[in-house]
C-alpha cells in the first residue's frame, strides 16, 4: 500500500497488512465479476442481492448452504494437512469418491442384515474413511516409493475413481432392470443420517465437519506431529537431517487427508444423496483445494471461506431463476477469487521484498 | 497508516457483511459505509424491491429443470424452447427455469431441492427432464402432492411399465424417437458408399438400445428394399462412449470414436450423444477431401454450420405435449398418464402437432431425399419395422414371424438386434 511505503515495518503492521491484501483480492474479484455482469447487461447489485437471498434468505436455504459446507470443510482441512507437508494432494477428489464407494458398499452389504441402523451407518462411514485413506495411500505410495509426482498420481487416480463409479453404477450395482444415471437404488430411509426436521441438514454431518476443523487446527498448531509435518513441507532435506522421518510424515499426511476426504464422501452418501451417483464427489475435492489456497493454508480461515463458497453455490441458484442469468457466474466468481488472491499475493511479496530492502532491521514475515 | 487502517476497517466490514449477512435487509441498512461495492448493493437492493414482480391473478408459473445448459444445441435446448413455446401459446403461462441441474455443476444439491427453489418462486408445476432426475422427481412428487410434475423420458406412472409407482400429480412424457432414428438410419443407408454405418452411442440403457436398434431397422429396410442390396452386406456398428457427452479420461473420446469410424470405412456416423463431435469430425475430414457424412441428434437446429456433411437431424419437439399437459393442469382436467407421443404423420415437422421430427440436411442428395420421403410416407401409412421375425443380438428370438412388438417390448429392449455389431449390455 502506498501509505505504508517507507514506514517502519513492525510485526504489528505486518499483522494488519496481510488481511488487507486478502480483502483487496476479494474486492478485485468482486469488481472483475461486476465488470463481467455489466458487460452482459445484467444488474450487478441485483445479482449479488439474489445470491445473498438465495443463500441466507430463510432457514431452508441456510440449511442447504450448510449441507454443502460440511463436506467442503472436510476436504479443505484435509488438504491443509497435505499442504503442510508440502504436498499437492490433487487426488483428494478421488479420495472423496472412494469414500462414497466404500460407504455404499458396506450399506449394500448390511442393509438386509439384522444390525441396528445406527450401527450400519456407523460402520459404513468408517468404511468410507478407510476407503478414502486407502486411495490416498495409493497416491502416497506412488509418490514416496514410485517417484510419481503426487499431482500426476492424484489426477490419474481421480480418473480411475470416476470410471470405477460409473462402472459400478452401470454394472455390478445397477438398479433392477437397467443402469441409470440416477445412480444405484436409493437406500431405505432408516439408513439415512438423521436430519433436522423439515430440512436437509444433518446435524451429525455438521458436527463431524466442525470437529475435524478443530482437530486439524490443534494438530497443525500445537503438536509435535504438526510441527514436523511443517518442517517436512518447508525443507524436506533439512528436516531429514534433523532426524524427522520424512516419508513417514508425508505418508501420514496423505492418510489423514484421505480419512477426512473419505468421510466427506461418506456424508455425501449417507446424508445427501442416499445412494451412489456418478458425480458423487460434487467437486468438493477441487473446491477444497481452492479454499485451502485462498485461506493461505490456515485452518481457522477455512471456516468462513468455505462457508462463503458454499453460499455462492446455493445462492447462485437464484440467478437463472430470477434474472435469467447464466448460472456459471458463481464459478466465474470463485475462479476470479482464486486468481486475484494469487495475483495480490504475488504483489504482496514484491512489496514486502522492497520494504525489507528499505528497512533491513524489520522482522519479515514468512509464508507458512 | 491511520488512513490505511481506516480503509482496512471498511474493507473488512464489507467483506464480513458479504460473508455473514443473514438477511438481505442487512445490506440495505449499511449504505453509509462508503465502499463502492456496498453502495451498489444497497442501490440495487432498492431497485429489486420495486422491480419485484406482482403475480397476475391468471398467471400460471411453471418451472423447468434442465440437465445441461439451456443453450446446448441438444437435449436441454429442445426442452427450453418447448418452454418458450408454451409461454407463447398459453396466455398467462410463465416459465422459470434452472439449467445445469446435475451434481457436477451444482455440488451438494438434488433436483428435488432445486425444484423446491422453483416452487418458492411461484412455480405450480415442475418439469424434470433427464433420466438422472428420475428418483428425485418421484421423491419430489410424493412430497408435494399439490404441485404438478412432468417427468419427461421417465416411466414411473406407466401402469404397464416395469417401474410403476402410482402418483396422481405426475405425468410422464416421451417422444417416439424410434421413428426419428429409423428415418436417420434410412438416410444413412441411402447415402453410404461403403455399406458401413457407425452409431456413436452414449451409455447403454433401455432407451439408448432401442434407439440404436431403430436406426438399424431403418437402415436395413432402406438398404435392402430401396437399394436392392443384401441385408447381410450392411455393416452397422455401435460404439458406446460411456456417457451422454465427453468426460476426458472417463468416457471414450467421441471425436476419436468418430474418427475411428471414418478411418475404418464407416462413411456415415449417426450420433446418439448430446454433443456434435460426429458432425464436427465429419466436416473436418470433408474439408480434407473425404466422402463422409454425419447425422446429429436431439435439436432441430443441430445441422447448422455443417452443410457439407449433415444428412439431417431427428429431433424432439416437446412443445405441443408440454402445452397440452400444462393446459390440463390449469383447466383442472389433469390426469396422471404416461404419454409416448409419435410424429404427426400428416407433417412430421409441424411444430404444433408433431412430437418428433426429422429435418433433412443439405448434404442429402436429391435421389436419397426422394427415397427418404417415400420411406416417411410408408411409415405414415403404417409400415412397422418392429415386426418379426427379429432376433436379439445373441440369436435369442425376440419377435416371431409377423409378431408386432408391444410398447413394453420396445421400451425395455434387452439387447441390440441380430445383425448389429457392438456391445449390448454394460459392465459385464
Amino acid at each position: 500500500m502506498e501509505g505504508s511505503k517507507g514506514a517502519k515495518l513492525t510485526a504489528k503492521t505486518i499483522k494488519w497488512i496481510s488481511p488487507l491484501f486478502q480483502a483487496a483480492a476479494f474486492l478485485l474479484a468482486l469488481s472483475f465479476t461486476t465488470l463481467i455482469l455489466l458487460a452482459v447487461g445484467a444488474p450487478p447489485g441485483q445479482a449479488y442481492l439474489n445470491i445473498l437471498k438465495g443463500a441466507f434468505g430463510n432457514t431452508n436455504s441456510i440449511a442447504n448452504v450448510l449441507v454443502v459446507w460440511a463436506p467442503l470443510l472436510l476436504t479443505t482441512v484435509g488438504v491443509l494437512i497435505t499442504f503442510s507437508a508440502g504436498l499437492w494432494n490433487i487426488g483428494v477428489e478421488g479420495q472423496v469418491t472412494l469414500g462414497a464407494i466404500f460407504t455404499t458398499w458396506v450399506l449394500r452389504l448390511l442393509q438386509e442384515s439384522a444390525l441396528p441402523p445406527w450401527l450400519i451407518i456407523l460402520l459404513a462411514m468408517l468404511a468410507g474413511m478407510l476407503g478414502g485413506a486407502l486411495w490416498a495411500a495409493l497416491a502416497g505410495a506412488l509418490k514416496t516409493f514410485g517417484g510419481v509426482n503426487e499431482i500426476f498420481g492424484g489426477l490419474g487416480l481421480n480418473f480411475v475413481a470416476t470410471a470405477l463409479t460409473l462402472w459400478l453404477i452401470f454394472g455390478p450395482w445397477k438398479r433392477p432392470g437397467t443402469g441409470s444415471m440416477s445412480g444405484t437404488l436409493p437406500f431405505p430411509e432408516t439408513l439415512w443420517l438423521p436430519t433436522l426436521s423439515g430440512l436437509r441438514l444433518s446435524p451429525w454431518a455438521l458436527g463431524l465437519a466442525l470437529l475435524a476443523v478443530v482437530v486439524v487446527y490443534l494438530m497443525l498448531r500445537g503438536t509435535r506431529f504438526g510441527l514436523r509435518l511443517k518442517a517436512v513441507g518447508k525443507n524436506m532435506r533439512a528436516a531429514y537431517l534433523l532426524g524427522v522421518p520424512t516419508w513417514q510424515h508425508m505418508m501420514a499426511s496423505f492418510l489423514l487427508c484421505g480419512l477426512l476426504a473419505g468421510l466427506a464422501g461418506a456424508l455425501q452418501v449417507t446424508a445427501v444423496y442416499h445412494r451412489l451417483i456418478p458425480s458423487i464427489s460434487s467437486g468438493y475435492g477441487f473446491l477444497g483445494l481452492l479454499v485451502a489456497m485462498l485461506v493461505n493454508y490456515q485452518a481457522v480461515w477455512a471456516v468462513p471461506v468455505a462457508l462463503f463458497f458454499a453460499a455462492l453455490n446455493i445462492g447462485s441458484i437464484q440467478l437463472p431463476i430470477v434474472l435469467r442469468l447464466d448460472s456459471s457466474l458463481a464459478g466465474v466468481l470463485q475462479g476470479l477469487l482464486v486468481l486475484s488472491v494469487l495475483l495480490v499475493e504475488g504483489a504482496r511479496q514484491q512489496i514486502m521484498k522492497r520494504l525489507r530492502l528499505s528497512d533491513e532491521s524489520a522482522p519479515v514475515e514468512e509464508r507458512p | 497508516m491511520r488512513k490505511n487502517i481506516f480503509r482496512l476497517a471498511l474493507l473488512l466490514m464489507a467483506f464480513a457483511m458479504l460473508l455473514t449477512a443473514c438477511k438481505p435487509a442487512a445490506t440495505e441498512t449499511t449504505t453509509g459505509s462508503g465502499t463502492a461495492a456496498t453502495e451498489a448493493a444497497a442501490t440495487e437492493a432498492a431497485a429489486t424491491e420495486s422491480a419485484a414482480t406482482e403475480a397476475q391473478p391468471e398467471e400460471f408459473v411453471f418451472g423447468m429443470l434442465l440437465v445441461g445448459p439451456y443453450n446446448d444445441r441438444g437435449w436441454s435446448q429442445a426442452h427450453y424452447e418447448a418452454g418458450l413455446y408454451v409461454e407463447e401459446n398459453l396466455p398467462g403461462a410463465r416459465m422459470i427455469y434452472l439449467d445445469r441441474v446435475n451434481p457436477a455443476d451444482r455440488p451438494g444439491t438434488t433436483p428435488a431441492q432445486l425444484a423446491e427453489e422453483l416452487v418458492a418462486q411461484g412455480a405450480r408445476l415442475i418439469i424434470f427432464n433427464s433420466d438422472d432426475m428420475k428418483d428425485s422427481s418421484t421423491e419430489f412428487a410424493q412430497a408435494h402432492p399439490d404441485i404438478f410434475v412432468i417427468m419427461a423420458s421417465g416411466d414411473q406412472v406407466w401402469a404397464e411399465g416395469n417401474a410403476y409407482i402410482p402418483m396422481d400429480n405426475m405425468v410422464n412424457i416421451m417422444g417416439r424417437m424410434e421413428y426419428g432414428k429409423m428415418i436417420a438410419g434410412c438416410a444413412a443407408a441411402l447415402t453410404t458408399q461403403t455399406g458401413q454405418i457407425g452409431y456413436l452411442g452414449p451409455l447403454i440403457n433401455d432407451e439408448t438400445r432401442r434407439l440404436a436398434a431403430s436406426a438399424y431397422l431403418g437402415a436395413r429396410y432402406c438398404w435392402s428394399e430401396y437399394l436392392g442390396n443384401d441385408p447381410a452386406a450392411l455393416q452397422f456398428k455401435v460404439t458406446w462412449i460411456g456417457f451422454w457427452f465427453n468426460i476426458p479420461g472417463v468416457t471414450a473420446d467421441p471425436t476419436q470414436v468418430a474418427d475411428d469410424f471414418f478411418n475404418t470405412g464407416y462413411d456415415v456416423v449417426i450420433s446418439g450423444i448430446d454433443t456434435t463431435e460426429a458432425l464436427t469430425e465429419a466436416s473436418r475430414l470433408r474439408a480434407a477431401g473425404e466422402q463422409v457424412w454425419a447425422i446429429p441428434y436431439d435439436f432441430i437446429g443441430a445441422c447448422e454450420g455443417a452443410d457439407a456433411v449433415c444428412l439431417g437431424v431427428p429431433y424432439f419437439n416437446w412443445g405441443p405435449a408440454y402445452l397440452a399437459t400444462i393446459q390440463s393442469a390449469i383447466n383442472g382436467t389433469w390426469t396422471s398418464s404416461f404419454q409416448w407421443n409419435g410424429p404427426d404423420w400428416a407433417d412430421i415437422n409441424n411444430l404444433d402437432t408433431s412430437a418428433v421430427g426429422f429435418v433433412p440436411g443439405p448434404a442429402l442428395s436429391p435421389d436419397a431425399s426422394a427415397l427418404l420421403n417415400q420411406f416417411i410416407g410408408e411409415l405414415a401409412g403404417g409400415l412397422n419395422l418392429w415386426t418379426g421375425p427379429l432376433n436379439l443380438q445373441d440369436g435369442t428370438p425376440y419377435l416371431a414371424d409377423g409378431e408386432i412388438a408391444t410398447d413394453q417390448q420396445i421400451w425395455y429392449l434387452p439387447q441390440l438386434l441380430e445383425g448389429m455389431q457392438g456391445q449390448s449390455v454394460s459392465g459385464e
